[in-house]
């Protein structure tokens, strides 16, 4: 390893790259669980819930390729890229660190699953789909555990400002389906 | 139409009835005693029945030889399944064969799976029919067939006798009409070609393989061969199953009912999936797919309903829209919306009046639920309600501008299963 | 190319009827209706139709190439063959 990948370079993009894509993962939920809910208005139609859900999570995939990447790279913690994909593979806080893996593993589960929707029918798209209420959950407690801004004041309101809006669409969700909405 | 206007030969006594009895049981030796052994099943079979005609007996009317084909070519071993289920409340045919003459549509179905190479056999009927279920199962225990027939009981909706849906019942699903392929003869049960053939179908086939093609064609005429049962029921003397050649006119059907009770307004034909006929329009027609789809009605599974001009056609409609409405599968969203909405609409119509709105609704409502749904269940709704709508045109303009008629009082006339909690115009 | 509607799939989501206005109107309770009711696609909308085909949350929105027809079938004439 060259000397010039050790230094906070790699350090504060891996940082920075998993605050956005923590943010952008939350913003994919919420506008999955819209789409769910069957959210529609005047000048909100489905499909603009429904493509930016999609694109959303495409951006996701590209941050989070982002953040894996810096973090591989910086030889200041020996992260492999096997301990990306392979929980606890890792030595370097192996329990933290798996949450994020296993939460990179249910994306990409869930990425491939819905490029291929065509082809798997739509109950089985629809079961491996329930993951991403596994996905969440699991970043988010990733970034709590091993994030090095955790302790930041605005990095906790950032959360707790995620969690929020996640547990609060989950309510209207919730009211609905008891409404005897489809 | 005279008999020798329509090419009939003369009456010819009854051929799938003929062992019909009340008094004696229907045992395997009665059931030979009068029809003969049944004859050795070969792949010959379906040439002979392709030669006789034969079409289906359950209401689609299709070859039976050239169903037997499609799935008899198919590789590996098949499945045959008898319908016994009669959904359809006005007809009772396959009832009085099963419980009179079993033996005739075990033979048939024994035959059948001879002749396609069919190693499996079901013979299906509702389910809460636990007394038919014994005497069958006491039917088959009778036997010494190479193939044992599977009695099976399934569920009672309207839409579980269609075809699709036995099928996939039988293969342990709901009992639900799916939407595309595979079709049964195709991949039917358990993923075999099957066979799904109505009992009265099977029933005729016993006797073509006893007697020949020529003898079938000796009934009916030659674009419609043979004989059928019909259920003929409503303001007639004598309701109950008859058999009459193809080809003959409704009226003489209706005479061996022992005619008209009243004044006849209406004769509804085919079942609640068939259509309304003026009765001096149905009078002369000939009991053929063909001759009843020209006049706007349809042969159906052989009901005829005689009404009379003391009842209200709207009315009957009514309620039994309003039954229709409630047996449907639930798996669409225009059927499972739609008909309720025409059920309303309708009752509106015949009980509470229109106050002129109601044909216009329907209107609008016809067509947003036919041809909508996976199977044809909102489409025999929707046929039933606009050959009403065609037949009482007058009533039904009185009924929305000015209010229900005396015949809405009068007892329902076409049977509902449940009809108490239906009560609508009390 | 020609749409087509599976009633039991779809449950009127209706993303459908916002991509392709042309051909698909709701019916009082959400559903689609094909306008012409035989689903033939103008060459002009093919692309449009495409994207309501793939934006279909349940799949039901269906779509054959011109070259594939539905054959004739046994039992009824379209599949949906009624034997009681």
């Amino acid at each position: 390893m060259s000397s010039a990948l050790h230094g906070p370079g790699l350090w504060y993009l891996t940082r920075a790259t998993g605050l956005v894509t923590l943010l952008l993962l939350t913003l994919s939920v919420l506008l999955g669980m819209l789409n769910a809910g069957r959210f529609r208005s005047e000048r909100w139609p489905r499909f603009l819930t429904q493509g930016l859900h999609a694109n959303v999570s495409l951006l996701v995939l590209a941050f989070l390729a982002l953040h894996v990447g810096s973090t591989v790279l910086d030889t200041y913690t020996s992260i492999s890229l096997a301990a990306a994909f392979v929980p606890l593979a890792s030595s370097y806080q192996p329990y933290w660190l798996s949450l994020g893996t296993v939460a990179l593993d249910l994306l990409v589960a869930l990425a491939v699953s819905s490029l291929l929707r065509g082809r798997l029918g739509h109950r089985a798209w629809r079961r491996v789909h329930w993951l991403a209420y596994a996905c969440w959950p699991a970043a988010v407690a990733h970034g709590l555990g091993i994030g090095t801004d955790r302790t930041a004041t605005w990095v906790v309101g950032l959360t707790l400002g995620c969690v929020l809006a996640v547990g609060g669409a989950a309510a209207w969700r919730v009211a609905g389906i008891g409404a005897g909405a489809r | 139409m005279t008999g020798a206007a329509t090419g009939l030969v003369r009456f010819q006594p009854p051929r799938l009835l003929a062992g019909l009895s009340y008094q004696r049981p229907a045992d395997l030796a009665a059931h030979e005693r009068c029809y003969g052994p049944p004859p050795r099943a070969t792949p010959r079979l379906i040439d002979v029945v392709d030669a006789s005609g034969l079409t289906g007996r359950g209401g689609a009317g299709f070859p039976t030889g050239r169903k037997m084909r499609s799935v008899a070519t198919r590789r590996g071993r098949k499945v045959v399944v008898a319908n016994g289920a009669e959904g359809e409340p006005a007809s009772s045919k396959d009832r009085l064969l099963l419980t009179r003459l079993p033996h005739l549509v075990l033979d048939g179905i024994v035959l059948a799976a001879g002749a396609i190479g069919a190693d499996d056999a079901y013979l299906c009927v509702h389910e809460d029919e636990a007394d038919l279920l014994a005497s069958l199962d006491v039917a088959v225990a009778e036997r010494r067939d190479p193939l044992r027939v599977r009695v099976a009981g399934i569920p009672g909706r309207y839409v579980s006798s269609e075809q699709s849906a036995i099928v996939q019942y039988l293969n342990g699903g709901p009992g639900k009409p799916t939407y595309s392929p595979p079709r049964p003869h195709e991949r039917g049960v358990r993923g075999l070609p099957t066979l799904v053939n109505n009992v009265e179908t099977l029933a005729h086939l016993a006797l073509i393989a006893r007697r020949g093609d020529r003898w079938f064609r000796s009934a009916g005429l030659p674009a419609a061969p043979g004989s059928m049962l019909a259920t003929v029921s409503g303001a007639v003397c004598r309701p109950g199953v008859y058999e009459v050649e193809l080809g003959t006119p409704l009226g003489a059907a209706l005479s061996q009912a022992g005619g008209p009770a009243e004044r006849l307004s209406a004769v509804l034909v085919g079942g609640y999936f068939g259509a309304w006929l003026p009765a001096q329009v149905a009078w002369p027609l000939p009991l053929t797919h063909a001759g009843l789809k020209g006049a706007g009605g349809a042969l159906g599974a052989g009901v005829i309903v005689a009404l009379p001009e003391s009842s209200c056609l709207i009315a009957e409609t009514a309620r039994v829209v309003r039954y229709l409405a409630g047996e449907g599968a639930g798996q669409c969203g225009p059927c499972l919306f739609g008909l309720p909405a025409l059920a309303d609409a309708m009752s509106d119509l015949a009980f509470h009046g229109g106050r002129g709105r109601v044909l216009g609704q329907l209107s609008a409502l016809l067509p947003l639920v036919e041809r909508r749904g996976a199977c044809r269940h909102p489409d025999g709704v929707t046929q039933l309600v606009r050959s009403a709508l065609r037949t009482a045109a007058d009533d039904a303009r009185r009924h929305d501008e000015a209010g229900p008629c005396h015949g809405t009082r009068r007892a329902p006339l076409l049977p509902v299963p449940d009809y108490e909690a239906l009560q609508e115009d009390a | 190319m020609r749409l087509r509607v599976n009633p039991i799939a779809c449950t009127g989501h209706g993303l459908c009827a916002e991509l392709l206005p042309e051909m698909i109107d709701l019916d009082p309770w959400g559903y689609p209706v094909l306008t012409p009711e035989d689903g033939q696609v103008p060459r002009m909308l093919a692309g449009h139709a495409r994207r309501a085909v793939d934006a279909c949350p349940t799949l039901a929105l269906l779509a054959d190439s011109a070259a594939s027809t539905v054959a004739a079938f046994p039992g009824g004439g379209d599949g949906r063959g009624h034997s009681r």
